[in-house]
This record gives structure tokens, C-alpha cells and sequence, in this order.
């Protein structure tokens, strides 16, 4: 028996952020809160978004769900972080497309770790863990 | 009861996934459906389609007696008295909702209780939070001990002359936990409150009794006992159904319709507006046929078996941990969690190796609450299963153990 698909779905990078999640916590003061889950298996995040000037000033995340969902949330906080709002919902737009399996042009975006988390698109029934934070963030960005 | 051969009629089974030989383990969602369910389902659209209860033609009346022929498999299936008393819906959901819209709403009052326990599946917890905020009632909850089985004491003290319904689930799809539903039921009427059974895990696994529980109402669904899926059973007493009302109106349920007012067709149709569910009622008879056929005794007796070897096989694995009661009270269901790994994670290496089955919160969140789990993972077994499906799990559960243990 072999876990070669397996290991492409969890490599080292995002088990390394489920264990050490990045941007874990809440903001404090007046940050924008989404809560969101995925009522088909229970996992649950809470986005905290510090947006000022057509920018995501600060980014933190709460929750509970499997080594996929936390994992792609830690690395979307990272992401997004310092971003011009108009970027950020780009990235994900290019995540949603990688997740669909699309061949993606990041152009001048930097998606570093996030790249780990192409393997997914193999597993369709994981990719509404993967994409969890990212439709958390959109919903957030557009509540500003 | 020879599993093997057994599983022979189910070809569905006989297929490789991930490159290993498919290992179902997810009856408890739905079960698979052998080549007689398949075949009549077949043999029902080849030669017989046609509407039924309606015009006069040959090929109507075939559909018409493969259809109330059902009716009466069911019938005796469960032993109800007449065939008035089984009404034929889309699955437990409906037949649930059917008497939480028809039956609640009529006789609740502010001041009444509605009692459900916390292993409920939502199905039957959402019917009832509606009917109560419907009506102005209160839902309550009985106890559960630490084991996942229900307190009796707890229960003995709750019911009182306020309780109106005792809504509970015979077996539950999470813990596999079988309720004492025939003591409840006595204590119940002792109040007068009616009881409604969630039989969605009970019917595929264990002999029912209508007569012998003598609940009021059993509500079970086709597709977890090697039916169709689309259609269920209301299982009722006939002087409670005479006094409800219907809750869907149109074609089929009616007898005389004039201008501002119409009267309602007698027993079971009353409750079957619209076209029926003909195909699924038949495939549900040939389901019923399979079952008896092997016997529901021999079932249950496997079901205990493999539920056995599963719990002795699973406790073998180090930092597993298994949720609800000891093997002899519970149903074919294995609900468990593999220490620092997420249940997702669990099924999706189990199915890397061809391994299916469930995680998540299973239709129980209050549930999972009361486990203290957001998630879990969840092997239930059926006629087909045998105890290499038991030890592919294992071994398999061990190596995700290893895999996980590595990356992390
Ligand atoms: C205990 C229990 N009740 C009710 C249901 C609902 O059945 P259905 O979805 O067929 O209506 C299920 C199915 O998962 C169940 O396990």
C-alpha cells in the first residue's frame, strides 16, 4: 500500500501550519469579525480583519476543524496581511482557481505557502475546507 | 448467515477505489441496494409504469397492486394492524415532519412539553423546536448517562401530566445506542403523551413490532435497509391518523372536491397528495423481501458479531478512543476519534485506501456538544460487511496513526 497521494495532499508545509498555526487570536478593538462554518462537517473559523485605507492592516483567525481548513487559514492571514484589499480578493480568486485545478498566473502576487495546498484539488471532497477562510476573508473585506 | 454470499448480490461492492478493493463502511447514511431492489425497480419502469389509483387501463392496475403490494409488505414488516396505518412518504424526515406539522400544531398548547433526548439526529430535534415556537409548548431534554445511554431515572421523573409527546430514536446513528423504547413508551402513556420513534437505524437492524413497542408513531427510511432512496415509512395508530390532519393537498388525496371545500380520501391515502413515490414504494417491497429472506433475526445476531469483533479490534489501537455504550447495548456503529488527528483527516487517508467512511458531525450537533467533539469518525455495518472489512479498517486506522504521527 502506498500513501504517495496522500503525501501530496499533506506536505511537511501544511502540516507545519496546522501545528504552528500563524496569526492565531483575535484583534482587539473595532476589527471586523466573520464567523463561518462548513455545515456539512463542522468546521468553524473566526476572522478577525483590520482593513484602514484600502488596506488589510492586520489579520487574525480562530477555530476548529481538520489539519486542511486551519492550515489554509493560518497561511491566508499571512497572505493577505499588508495587502491592498484589491489584491487579497485577487489571491483568491487564483486559490479558487487552483482549487478547481486551473493552471494559475499569479502575476506580481507572491503566493508562497500557499502553493502547498494545490494537492487538494485531488480530494474534492476537501476543497470546502481549503477554501473556508479565503470566502471568510471575502465576506469580510466587502462587510468594510 | 453467509456474508459472503450475501455480498455477492450487491455488486456495487465488487469495485476497487483508490486502487484497493472498496471497504464500505457508511451504512448508517445509506446502505447499498442488492440486485432483487435493483431488478424490481427495473422490471417496475420496463413493464408496468403507469399512475396509480387512476383510470382504468391494464398497465395502471399492475402499478396499482405492485404499489399497495408494497403497502402491505411494510405492513407486515412491522407488524402494524392494517395497511391504514402505513403511509408511504419521502423518507424519516417527512414522516417526522408529517405529525410535528399535522399532530403537534393540533394538539400542543402553551403549558405543554415535547421531550426529545440529546442523541437525536436533526431530524428529529428541528421538527420539534418548530411545532413548540408554533404553538407556544416547551421542548425539553432527557439525561444521558456518561456512556451515552439513556437515564432511566431521569426519564421516569420527567414524564408528567404536562408531557403531550416523547419523540426519541430507537437506535442512535451516532452512538449506535439501542433506547428501552418499549419501557418509554409505557411510561408515556401512563401520562397520556404520545411517542414518536425515530426508527431511520432501528428498522434495517432490528426486528420491529409496532404492536408489540405500541408506540404511536415509527417513522423509518428505505434507503438504510437496501431500499431506494426517496421513500420512507409513517408508521401510525389508526385512531391518531383519523383525527389528523393532512398536510400536503392536491391530487391523489382527495374524494369529493367542490368550488370553496373538500373532503380527504380514507386511510393511508389521505396523507399521499400527488403522485407517489411508486418505484421507491416498490423497491422498498423487494428490500423487505431481501431482509426477510435472510431473516431479521440472523441480521441482528451479525450486526452483534461484527459489532463485537469491531470494538475488540479497534481497542487494540493505542490513543483510539470510542464513543457510546458497550457493544451488547448498542447497534452496528463504531463512532470514534484517533488522538491529535481530525476525523476529516482520518477518512481521507482511510480512503486513500479504499476505506469509506464518515466524519463530521453526523447530523447530531447537540450531540457533539455533549461529547465534547466538534467532529468525529464514524464505521457502521450492514448485512454485507464481514470481519475482513473489521480488520482492512484496523490495519488501515493503524497506518494513518503512522502517517500522521510522521508528518506532524
Ligand atoms: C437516526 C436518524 N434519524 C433520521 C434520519 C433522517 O433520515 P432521512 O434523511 O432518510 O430522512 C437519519 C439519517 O441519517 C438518522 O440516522
Amino acid at each position: 500500500m502506498s500513501f504517495d497521494n496522500l503525501d501530496t495532499l499533506y506536505r511537511q508545509v501544511i502540516m507545519d501550519h496546522y501545528k504552528h498555526p500563524r496569526n492565531r487570536g483575535k484583534l482587539e478593538g473595532d476589527a471586523l469579525v466573520v464567523d463561518m462554518n462548513n455545515p456539512t462537517c463542522g468546521d468553524r473559523i473566526q476572522l478577525h480583519l483590520e482593513v484602514e485605507d484600502g488596506k488589510v492592516k492586520d489579520a487574525k483567525f480562530d477555530g476548529e476543524g481538520c489539519s486542511i481548513s486551519m492550515s489554509s487559514a493560518s497561511m491566508m492571514t499571512q497572505a493577505v496581511k499588508g495587502k491592498r484589499v484589491e489584491d487579497a480578493l485577487r489571491m483568491s480568486e487564483l486559490f479558487s482557481d487552483m482549487m478547481l485545478g486551473k493552471e494559475i498566473d499569479s502575476g506580481d502576487l507572491e503566493l508562497g505557502d500557499i502553493e502547498a495546498l494545490q494537492g487538494v484539488a485531488k480530494f474534492p471532497a476537501r476543497i470546502k475546507c481549503a477554501t473556508l477562510a479565503w470566502k471568510a476573508m471575502e465576506q469580510g473585506v466587502e462587510k468594510k | 448467515m453467509d456474508a459472503r454470499s450475501i455480498r455477492e448480490q450487491f455488486p456495487i461492492l465488487n469495485q476497487e477505489v483508490n486502487g484497493h478493493p472498496l471497504v464500505y463502511l457508511d451504512s448508517s447514511a445509506t446502505s447499498h441496494k442488492p440486485l432483487a431492489v435493483l431488478e424490481a425497480v427495473d422490471a417496475y419502469y420496463r413493464n408496468d409504469n403507469s399512475n396509480v389509483h387512476r383510470g382504468v387501463h391494464t398497465l395502471g392496475t399492475r402499478a396499482t397492486d405492485k404499489y399497495e403490494g408494497a403497502r402491505e409488505k411494510v405492513q407486515q414488516f412491522i407488524n402494524a394492524r392494517s395497511t391504514k396505518e402505513v403511509i408511504f412518504t419521502r423518507g424519516t424526515t417527512t414522516a417526522i415532519n408529517t405529525v410535528a406539522h399535522s399532530y403537534a400544531r393540533a394538539n400542543l398548547e402553551p403549558g405543554d412539553e415535547v421531550i426529545i433526548t440529546p442523541m437525536e439526529h436533526h431530524s428529529n430535534i428541528i421538527p420539534w423546536q418548530q411545532a413548540v415556537k408554533a404553538t407556544g409548548a416547551t421542548l425539553k431534554y432527557f439525561e444521558l448517562h456518561d456512556d451515552g445511554t439513556l437515564n432511566m431515572e431521569d426519564v421516569k421523573k420527567s414524564i408528567g401530566p404536562q408531557t403531550k409527546i416523547v419523540a426519541l430514536t430507537h437506535v442512535s446513528n451516532v452512538l449506535g445506542t439501542i433506547n428501552p423504547i418499549k419501557e418509554i413508551v409505557e411510561l408515556a402513556h401512563r401520562q397520556n403523551a404520545v411517542v414518536l420513534v425515530d426508527g431511520a437505524q432501528g428498522a434495517p437492524h432490528l426486528k420491529v413490532d409496532v404492536q408489540e413497542i405500541d408506540c404511536d408513531f415509527y417513522c423509518f427510511s428505505g434507503h438504510k435497509m437496501c431500499g431506494p432512496t426517496g421513500i420512507g415509512i409513517l408508521y401510525g395508530k389508526q385512531e391518531l391518523l383519523e383525527e389528523m390532519e393532512p398536510v400536503e393537498f392536491g391530487g391523489e388525496m382527495i374524494d369529493f372536491v367542490h368550488l370553496y371545500d373538500s373532503t380527504w380520501k380514507e386511510l393511508p391515502w389521505k396523507f399521499e397528495g400527488g403522485t407517489p413515490i411508486i418505484a421507491g414504494a416498490i423497491g422498498l417491497g423487494a428490500a423487505i423481501d431481501f431482509l426477510n429472506q435472510i431473516g431479521m433475526d440472523e441480521i441482528e445476531a451479525h450486526d452483534q458479531k461484527l459489532t463485537n469483533y469491531a470494538m475488540k479490534r479497534m481497542r487494540e489501537i493505542e490513543g483510539l478512543e470510542i464513543y457510546g455504550p458497550a457493544a451488547d447495548k448498542r447497534s452496528a456503529v463504531v463512532t470514534f476519534n484517533i488522538n491529535g488527528v481530525h476525523p476529516h483527516d482520518t477518512a481521507t487517508a482511510l480512503d486513500s485506501m479504499g476505506i469509506a467512511v464518515r466524519a463530521g458531525h453526523h447530523c447530531a450537533q447537540p450531540l457533539m456538544r455533549w461529547l465534547n467533539a466538534t467532529a468525529t469518525a464514524r464505521a457502521s455495518m450492514y448485512v454485507y460487511n464481514t470481519e475482513d472489512d473489521i480488520d482492512q479498517l484496523v490495519s488501515g486506522l493503524t497506518r494513518t496513526k503512522e502517517f500522521f504521527g510522521n508528518v506532524f
